[in-house]
């Protein structure tokens, strides 16, 4: 019987990221998703004859922001090369990219996978444009040309050949575009293609430290058919070498219906890119104060906040985890608890009433009609018993976003939802709850404890929600003491 | 060497222009060889003429064009989009 | 008659009224069309330059505030963006192209009034020194039509020398504007690499690159230099330093520091009578009090092949643009996929001299030969302008000839590329080095043609530049 060897999976990936300036990287033109096409052009985008670039400013304070949040270095002299090649939707004919310059080096990712903690190194960070957008099935004849993205700025980021697994190509990529949008760097949209993902693989036997012949998947457009991806392509290089059968170089794409890689082209016609430095840009030198200034403008990332949350405010790490898996969430969060200190309240309320509103209203937090502070009012008011966590949640709230001036307590007032929590106005009820269910006390009193349920339901339908259910079962068994 | 440069530079040229240019290019490269008879050890490539540095732009809006001003001149298209020959997938 | 001498003496006639500016356009139209078989001319504005006109004239005579350049007639090069104008680098690739635009150099003409009379014959995308290579025929030279005008703005010279305008605008990428203007007999200048925006220019080498003036005199050249200068948003190049006032300051009695070399004096190539008259005005000059001294110059041999290694590998990546998809030539054949449609469009496009330019960028920068070719003339490139900042130290003025021979025959050099391209062996230093030179025409050959003399400077000093130019036309009056 055939000894089958132990197989090592190995991967490498490249993003682009598109960053988030109003305007593309060397003109004025508005980026734009979804516009009409060849809206977002001027002379400098259609590559008319006599024009030139110029630097977004933002777009270099994005890419070194991305840099410094990776631990990576920052190149100090940088400058921009063409990268020469021929395609539709180049319009130059070249690409100015910074590939043999990149501003940021080394650095790395931490993820975790199955409890599990590992960097994973980056080899760099570079700028360079975009191109624009050839679509071939619209017309059996014709490619059409969109230029709108041509020009847009992106960040390409790659990492070092370092992940071993499908999950750990799910843990980075979910990673990194987490940190992306936690520094409002890029909107992460990979369905739009604000975010996308190239995996370089390569498999070997175990032990075996030479890298094997690599393949390259191109336009995954999720993370999710990037982790399948790897998967498929991992077990069929596998299964080629099993049967003997030698692996070319070559580009693959993924088809995530049927679940297969397909090859695209083959990498032994490697382009010759012919870059030189771009005599039309001139050299750009970043300072030390420039770099710092970045550095301070950089919010308290994940890592930093859950330490806080599960250090000062005592909340567990799942809670944490959760709560500051996107930047605005917890920002909210965190003004939610300058006004209480109750924090495992305010996590509650993030995490359930908040978010059950923002999914049902399929809005995003800064939507969100009410101020941080109010829902720390409604957090105060339970706190204090004046209202009970469900009337707060089912009833309050949803006045309060109907009625966005209103005040938390006057309006709880008002809407009589206040709660009885005094024994002078329950102990009638209760008396009344107990008379009637003479028989069920006897049952309590002999031993079932469960009837106590009961009496509460009655004395709050006899309320009308009202009772403060925690005073009504103290003051319930006491009386049933007697 | 003629067929692979001709190919990056998008250019073709039948057996006649061929040979000439091969016999161009000959003559230009031993033109060019002459370079090779100074010593140019310790010196640094000059990449930026202009001395400026850092010369960059705020992150605003401006200059685009209507579509109709960026169609006008192309070849081919519908409106829309600028239409170019298919293609051809390996 | 209409007689032009200069833009002040121009300017001076319409303030008393002794002609407009409609009669000085009509006038040039007259000439233009009587020296058709020159073909300096690919188009001419007749009725927008008219047109120009008689609302200049409308302004002059409600009295409005005049622009520097009120009704001056000029030609621009088909490389100089001009909007809702046809431009088309004299080539068939931009076949039908009409520019959206204007360079920011054509906009400050405009905004000063200028009267923009037409667009002038070039060789194709620059590339060229004779004005053979055009898409549109070649120019003939004025004085002698059966030789050339030089190149590659052939027809920016002629329009000048024949009197088409009054002054015009080329490009200088090697000596395209100062050759041209010594084999023609009229002032060419080159500003500093970076004095005048390119934006608008199309672009040959970019770190070449520079536009050009030709005129009949300093003071006007100092003008046209005044207006188009200066820092512009559109080109990351283009310099902050502010633009001096070149045309009022233009007289200095100074005693100069003028250097020579003998390495380019009694260069074999070199014509012994150009050589013996610029020795000539090198002695007076010294016996004048100027200080004159020769320097030693060993790159001599180096500047032109280091000049064509490094202008067409940037060529070849600026003309990839080119490929009939966005705009101009596209071509009319069904081809079989992408590529062959690139190929057939680029290869019928394109003119042979731009074709060779492209094949040979394309194989110093590709790999495997980038660091023998492309890194090794970048380092001649800083060698030399390292070599020119010392000599500048020590003096105000390099005088040098513009070319090694005056006007040749047309057609006479078409066969060998490699000596056309050594007759730039003057002009493309101040392009690598990105200094500031002039040609001033000085004199006239026993042939009957003219030539003239080149002046470089330090980089930014073009006021001196124009003032000792000035003061050598001065001095020394052509005989005519």
């Amino acid at each position: 019987m055939a000894v089958k060897h132990i197989y090592e999976t190995v991967i490498g990936l490249e993003v682009h990221a598109q960053l988030l300036t109003k305007s593309k990287l060397f003109c004025g033109d508005a980026i734009a998703y979804g516009a009409a096409p060849n809206t977002h052009v001027s002379p400098i985008t259609l590559a008319h004859p006599g024009t030139l670039p110029k630097m977004n400013k933002k777009a270099i304070e994005f890419a070194v922001k991305m840099g410094l949040a990776c631990h990576c270095e920052i190149e100090k002299n940088n400058y921009f090369a063409r990268k020469n090649y021929f395609y539709p939707d180049l319009p130059k004919g070249y690409q100015i990219s910074q590939h043999t310059t990149p501003v940021c080096k080394g650095g790395y990712i931490s993820i975790k996978v199955n409890g599990t903690e590992r960097k994973i190194r980056l080899n760099r960070i570079h700028m360079e444009e975009d191109a624009g957008k050839s679509i071939h099935d619209a017309d059996d004849a014709s490619t059409c040309i969109d230029l709108n993205r041509a020009g847009t700025p992106l960040i390409e980021i790659v990492s070092e050949p370092d992940l071993r697994s499908a999950d750990e190509t799910y843990a980075y990529l979910t990673e990194l575009r987490k940190l992306l949008r936690y520094l409002d760097v890029c909107d992460g949209n990979m369905e739009e293609g604000s975010l996308r993902c190239d995996v370089n693989i390569s498999v070997r036997r175990e032990g075996e430290t030479r890298l094997g012949t690599k393949v390259e998947i191109k336009n995954l457009n999720s993370i999710r058919n990037a982790k399948r991806a790897v998967e498929v392509e991992s077990k069929r290089l596998v299964d080629m070498i099993e049967r003997g059968e030698t692996i070319i170089q070559q580009t693959r794409s993924f088809d995530a219906d049927r679940s297969v890689t397909i090859a695209i082209r083959d990498k032994e016609d490697a382009d010759d890119y012919r870059y030189f430095a771009d005599p039309d840009l001139t050299p750009f030198l970043l300072e030390d104060e420039f770099i710092d200034r970045i550095r301070q403008s950089i919010p308290a990332l994940q890592e930093e906040r859950i330490k806080k949350y599960t250090g000062q405010w005592q909340l567990s790490e799942y809670d944490s985890q959760v709560l500051t898996e996107e930047k605005e969430i917890a920002d909210y969060f965190e003004a939610i608890v300058q006004h209480t200190s109750n924090y495992k309240a305010a996590s509650n309320w993030m995490t359930g009433p908040v978010r059950s509103w923002l999914n049902e209203n399929n809005k995003e937090i800064d939507a969100f009609p009410l101020s941080a502070q109010k829902v720390a009012e409604l957090i105060q008011l339970v706190e204090s018993g004046k209202l009970s966590f469900s009337s707060a949640s089912s009833r309050l709230l949803p006045y309060l976003i109907q009625h966005p001036s209103a005040q938390p307590e006057l309006a709880a007032i008002e809407q009589n939802l206040i709660q009885q929590s005094d024994a002078s106005s329950l102990e009638p009820l209760i008396d009344e709850v107990l008379t009637k269910y003479a028989e069920k006390v006897q049952e309590y009193k002999k031993g079932k404890k469960g009837v106590l349920s009961l009496f509460v339901g009655e004395v709050m339908k006899r309320s009308k929600g009202k009772a403060d259910p925690k005073v009504t079962n103290e003051l319930l068994l006491e009386k049933l003491k007697a | 060497m003629v067929e692979k440069l001709a190919h990056l530079a998008r250019l073709k040229f039948n057996e006649e222009e061929k040979q000439e240019i091969k016999s161009d290019l000959q003559r230009m490269i031993s033109f060019v060889e002459k370079l090779n008879e100074l010593n140019l050890d310790g010196v640094e490539p000059l990449l930026h003429l202009s001395d400026e540095v850092n010369v960059l732009r705020e992150d605003e809006i401006k200059g685009s064009v209507s579509r109709e001003e960026a169609l006008k001149n192309a070849p081919l298209h519908d409106g829309e989009f600028i239409k170019v020959p298919k293609v051809i997938k390996k | 008659m209409f007689e032009f001498s200069s833009i002040e003496q121009y300017h001076q006639s319409l303030q008393e009224g002794n002609i407009t500016c409609a009669e000085a356009v009509a006038h040039y139209l007259e000439q233009i069309k009587k020296t058709g078989r020159l073909n300096a001319f690919i188009e001419v504005y007749e009725e927008e330059a008219l047109q120009k006109a008689r609302e200049l004239d409308n302004q002059r005579r409600q009295a409005r505030p005049l622009g520097k350049l009120h009704g001056v007639v000029i030609g621009i090069k088909d490389v100089l963006c001009h909007k809702d104008h046809l431009l088309t680098a004299s080539s068939k690739i931009l076949e039908g192209f009409t520019s959206i635009y204007s360079a920011t150099a054509i906009e400050r003409l405009l905004t000063e009034d200028a009267i923009i009379i037409g667009r002038l014959n070039c060789d194709e995308f620059a590339m060229g020194s004779t004005n053979e290579n055009s898409a549109y025929g070649k120019v003939l030279n004025a004085l002698d039509e059966t030789r050339i005008p030089g190149g590659s703005s052939g027809g920016s010279a002629v329009a000048v020398q024949a009197g088409l305008c009054m002054v015009s605008l080329g490009s200088d990428t090697g000596g395209s504007v100062r050759q041209p203007a010594d084999l023609c007999g009229i002032v060419g200048l080159k500003p500093t690499y970076g004095r005048i925006s390119r934006y608008g220019l199309i672009a040959y080498a970019s770190s070449f690159d520079q536009i050009g003036i030709f005129s009949k005199n300093i003071p006007d050249a100092a003008l046209l230099l005044e207006v188009m200068a200066g820092a512009d948003d559109f080109d990351s190049t283009v310099s902050e330093r502010p633009v001096e006032q070149y045309s009022s300051s233009l007289t200095e009695n100074k005693k100069y520091r003028i250097a020579f070399f003998n390495e380019a004096l009694d260069h074999p190539s070199l014509d012994p009578e150009i050589s013996k008259a610029m020795k000539g005005t090198l002695e007076d000059l010294r016996q004048k009090g100027h200080n004159v001294q020769p320097v030693e110059f060993d790159l001599l041999e180096y500047i032109v092949p280091a000049y064509y290694v490094l202008t067409t590998a940037e060529a070849s990546s600026n003309l990839s643009r080119y490929d009939g998809i966005k705009y101009g030539y596209r071509t009319p054949v069904a081809t079989d996929g992408l590529t062959e449609f690139y190929k057939e469009t680029r290869s019928k496009g394109f003119g042979k001299e731009v074709r060779r330019r492209i094949m040979l960028g394309t194989f110093v920068l590709s790999s495997g030969y980038y660091d023998a070719y492309f890194t090794r003339a970048q380092k001649v490139r800083k060698l030399l302008y390292e070599k020119i900042k010392l000599i500048f130290n020590q003096f105000d003025f390099i005088f040098l000839p513009t070319t090694p021979a005056i006007a040749f025959r047309i057609g006479e050099k078409m066969t060998d590329p490699i000596s056309m391209y050594l007759a730039d062996i003057y002009t493309v230093m101040a392009n690598l080095a990105g200094i500031p030179a002039i040609s001033v025409p000085l004199y006239t050959h026993s042939s009957g043609m003219p030539f003239g003399l080149q002046v470089l400077s330090g980089r930014f000093n073009e006021l001196s530049l124009l003032r000792v130019s000035n003061k050598l036309m001065e001095q020394y009056p052509k005989q005519k």
